[in-house]
C-alpha cells in the first residue's frame, strides 16, 4: 500500500488503497457524489466507482450485464488462476457469491436455510459465552486491543463452529483470510498462496466427509441436489471457503468500527450503556455509517449508466459504503443518529446477492456489543495514532488500543 | 390499513420482521409474508411504516382496502 503516486484528481484517477482514503474516504465520496458521480481510474487494473444510492440500487439489478464471476476489487489475469495446480484441483469459484443466473439461485438456496433468523438464533448462546470468555481474559488488566483481543474472535469462532471446523484453529484461519483479502488485495502472489491453502484445507475436509458423512454443515451440503444432480464437490469446497472468508473480515470490521465509534463518542457510549432498547437501531446505524464491504462486478455487455458507458471487461466497484452516506437517500446522512427511524442502508448489499450471512452478522454484533457494554460500560481509546486500517475490499480498523 | 409484500422483490433482509414481528414473518429462504392478510391494527401503524421505510428492496407497500 501507499506505493502509488498521490492522487490529484479523484474523479479520473482514484486510488482505493491511498492511505488517507482508507482512513477517511467520506469527503472523497461526498465530492464525487455531487460532482461526478461515477468516478474512473486506471489504477489497480482499472475500475469504475459509483457513489450515489440510486445508482447502486440500479447497478445490482443489471444482471447479467454486470457479472459476479469476478467480485474482487483487484483482478487477477485468468491465465494466472488456471495454471495454479491447487486451484486446478479444487476449483476457484465461490458459489453463490461468484455465481450468475441460472446457477446463482439454486446455489444460494442451499445456504439460506442454514442462516435464517431461526437457525442463527440457535448459535446465540455460543457467541454469548465466547464474548464473556474473551472479556474475562483482559478485564483485570484494564486495557486491551479491542480489534485483536475481542472483535476478530467473535465472527471467527462463531463461523468455525457453524461450519464444523476446529474452533481452536481460528488464529490460523484468520491469518489465511487476511493473506487473501488484505495483503492479497494488492499482492496477487499472496492471494494465490492463501487461496490455495484455504482450498486445500476445505478440499481435504470435503473429501473426508464424502467418504464418511457426519452430522455437520459440510455433509449436509454434500447431500444436496442442484437441478436433480448431486452438487459438485468443487462447488461445496468453494461454498465452505466463502463462508469462512465472507464472515470474518467483514463482521470484524463492523464490530471494530462500532467499538471505535463508542470509544470516541462519550455521549453515544453513555446512551448504549444505559438504554438497551437502543441496540437494534444503533447497530443498523453503525452498519450504515461504517459499512465495510465493497464488491466488484465484471461488465459483460455494454451498458450506459447516467453519463458513462461501461464496456465489456470493465470492472465496477459496488460502493455500498458510499451509497449509505448519500444525502438523497438518508436524512442528515453525515450524522450518526443512534435512533434513526428510516434507515434503508445497503451495508449487506442489495438485490439477488444480499449477504446470506446478514442474520448471523447481526446476531454477532448484537451479542458482542451487549456483552461489552454490560461488562465495560466506560472505555477510551488510548492512542488515536495507533489505530490502523485496512481497506479496498473490506474496510475496518485492525488495532484498537483501549483502556477502561 | 393493509400492507403487502412483493415476493419477487423481497430478498430476505429480514428488516420487516425485526421491526414489526406482529405484522411479518420470513420463511427459511428469507422471503417475507404479511401476517393476517396484511391487516394493520391502528396501534401497529407506526411499526408498519417503519417496516416499509427500512426495506432495502422497496418490497413492502401500503394498500388501500
Ligand atoms: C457485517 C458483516 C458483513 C457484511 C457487511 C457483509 C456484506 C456482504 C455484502 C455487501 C455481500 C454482497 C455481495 C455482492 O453483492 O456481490 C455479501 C454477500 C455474502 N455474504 Fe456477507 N457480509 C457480512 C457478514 C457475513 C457473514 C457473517 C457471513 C457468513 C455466513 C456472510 C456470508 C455471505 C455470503 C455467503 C454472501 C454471498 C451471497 C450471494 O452471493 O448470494 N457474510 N456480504
Ligand atoms: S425487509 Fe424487505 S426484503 Fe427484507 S424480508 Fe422484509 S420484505 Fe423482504
Amino acid at each position: 500500500m501507499g506505493t502509488n503516486p498521490p492522487v490529484d484528481d479523484w474523479a479520473t484517477d482514484y486510488d482505493i488503497f491511498d492511505e488517507d482514503y482508507v482512513k477517511d474516504p467520506f469527503p472523497v465520496w461526498d465530492e464525487l457524489r455531487e460532482k461526478c458521480p461515477i468516478a474512473h481510474t486506471e489504477r489497480w487494473g482499472g475500475s469504475w466507482l459509483p457513489t450515489r444510492y440510486e445508482d447502486l440500487q440500479a447497478l445490482v439489478r443489471m444482471v447479467p450485464e454486470l457479472s459476479s464471476r469476478n467480485v474482487l476489487v483487484v483482478s487477477q489475469k485468468r491465465e494466472d488462476r488456471e495454471f495454479d495446480p491447487v486451484l486446478a484441483e479444487y476449483g476457484n469459484s465461490a458459489p453463490p457469491i461468484t455465481s450468475d443466473p441460472p446457477d446463482h439461485v439454486p446455489m444460494r438456496r442451499m445456504l439460506l436455510p442454514l442462516f435464517s433468523p431461526k437457525a442463527t438464533e440457535a448459535h446465540r448462546p455460543f457467541t454469548e459465552a465466547l464474548c464473556h470468555e474473551l472479556i474475562d481474559g483482559f478485564i483485570e488488566k484494564g486495557t486491551c486491543d479491542a480489534a485483536l483481543d475481542y472483535a476478530v474472535h467473535i465472527p471467527a469462532k462463531t463461523i468455525a463452529k457453524v461450519i464444523g471446523v476446529d474452533v481452536e484453529r481460528t488464529d490460523e484461519f484468520v491469518s489465511w483470510i487476511r493473506g487473501l483479502l488484505e495483503e492479497g488485495n494488492t499482492d496477487l502472489e499472496k492471494r494465490n498462496k492463501y487461496n490455495g491453502i484455504l482450498r486445500q484445507f476445505f478440499g481435504e475436509l470435503v473429501d473426508a466427509r464424502k467418504a464418511a458423512p457426519r452430522d455437520d454443515l459440510i455433509s449436509h451440503l454434500l447431500a444436496q441436489e442442484v437441478n436433480g444432480q448431486p452438487v459438485a464437490r468443487n462447488a461445496v469446497i468453494g461454498m465452505c471457503n466463502l463462508l469462512l472468508v465472507a464472515g470474518i473480515d467483514t463482521t470484524w470490521s463492523s464490530l471494530g468500527s462500532a467499538l471505535l465509534h463508542f470509544a470516541t463518542h462519550p455521549e453515544h457510549r453513555r446512551r448504549m450503556a444505559t438504554e438497551p432498547d437502543l441496540f437494534p437501531s444503533a447497530i443498523e446505524e453503525m452498519l450504515r455509517v461504517y459499512a465495510p464491504v465493497t464488491m466488484a462486478r465484471e461488465v459483460t455487455e455494454e451498458v450506459k449508466v447516467g453519463d458513462v458507458t461501461f464496456q465489456p471487461g470493465d470492472k465496477v466497484l459496488l460502493n455500498f459504503p458510499a451509497a449509505n452516506h448519500d444525502p438523497a437517500a438518508f436524512e442528515d446522512a453525515d450524522k450518526v443518529i443512534l435512533d434513526r427511524k428510516k434507515n434503508r442502508h445497503i451495508a449487506f448489499g442489495v438485490g439477488s446477492h444480499r449477504c446470506a450471512g446478514s442474520n448471523l452478522a447481526r446476531m454477532e454484533m448484537d451479542v458482542a456489543l451487549r456483552v461489552w457494554f454490560e461488562r465495560i460500560p466506560e472505555f477510551q481509546l488510548t492512542d488515536p495514532d495507533a489505530v490502523t486500517w485496512v481497506g479496498g475490499q473490506v474496510r475496518g480498523p485492525r488495532h484498537l488500543p483501549f483502556k477502561f | 390499513m393493509r400492507v403487502k409484500v412483493d415476493a419477487d422483490k423481497c430478498e430476505g433482509h429480514n428488516r420487516c420482521c425485526a421491526l414489526a414481528p406482529e405484522l411479518f414473518d420470513v420463511d427459511d429462504y428469507g422471503t417475507a409474508t404479511a401476517l393476517n392478510d396484511g391487516n394493520v391494527p391502528p396501534e401497529l401503524e407506526e411499526k408498519a411504516k417503519l417496516a416499509v421505510q427500512n426495506c432495502p428492496e422497496y418490497a413492502i407497500e401500503f394498500v388501500k382496502d
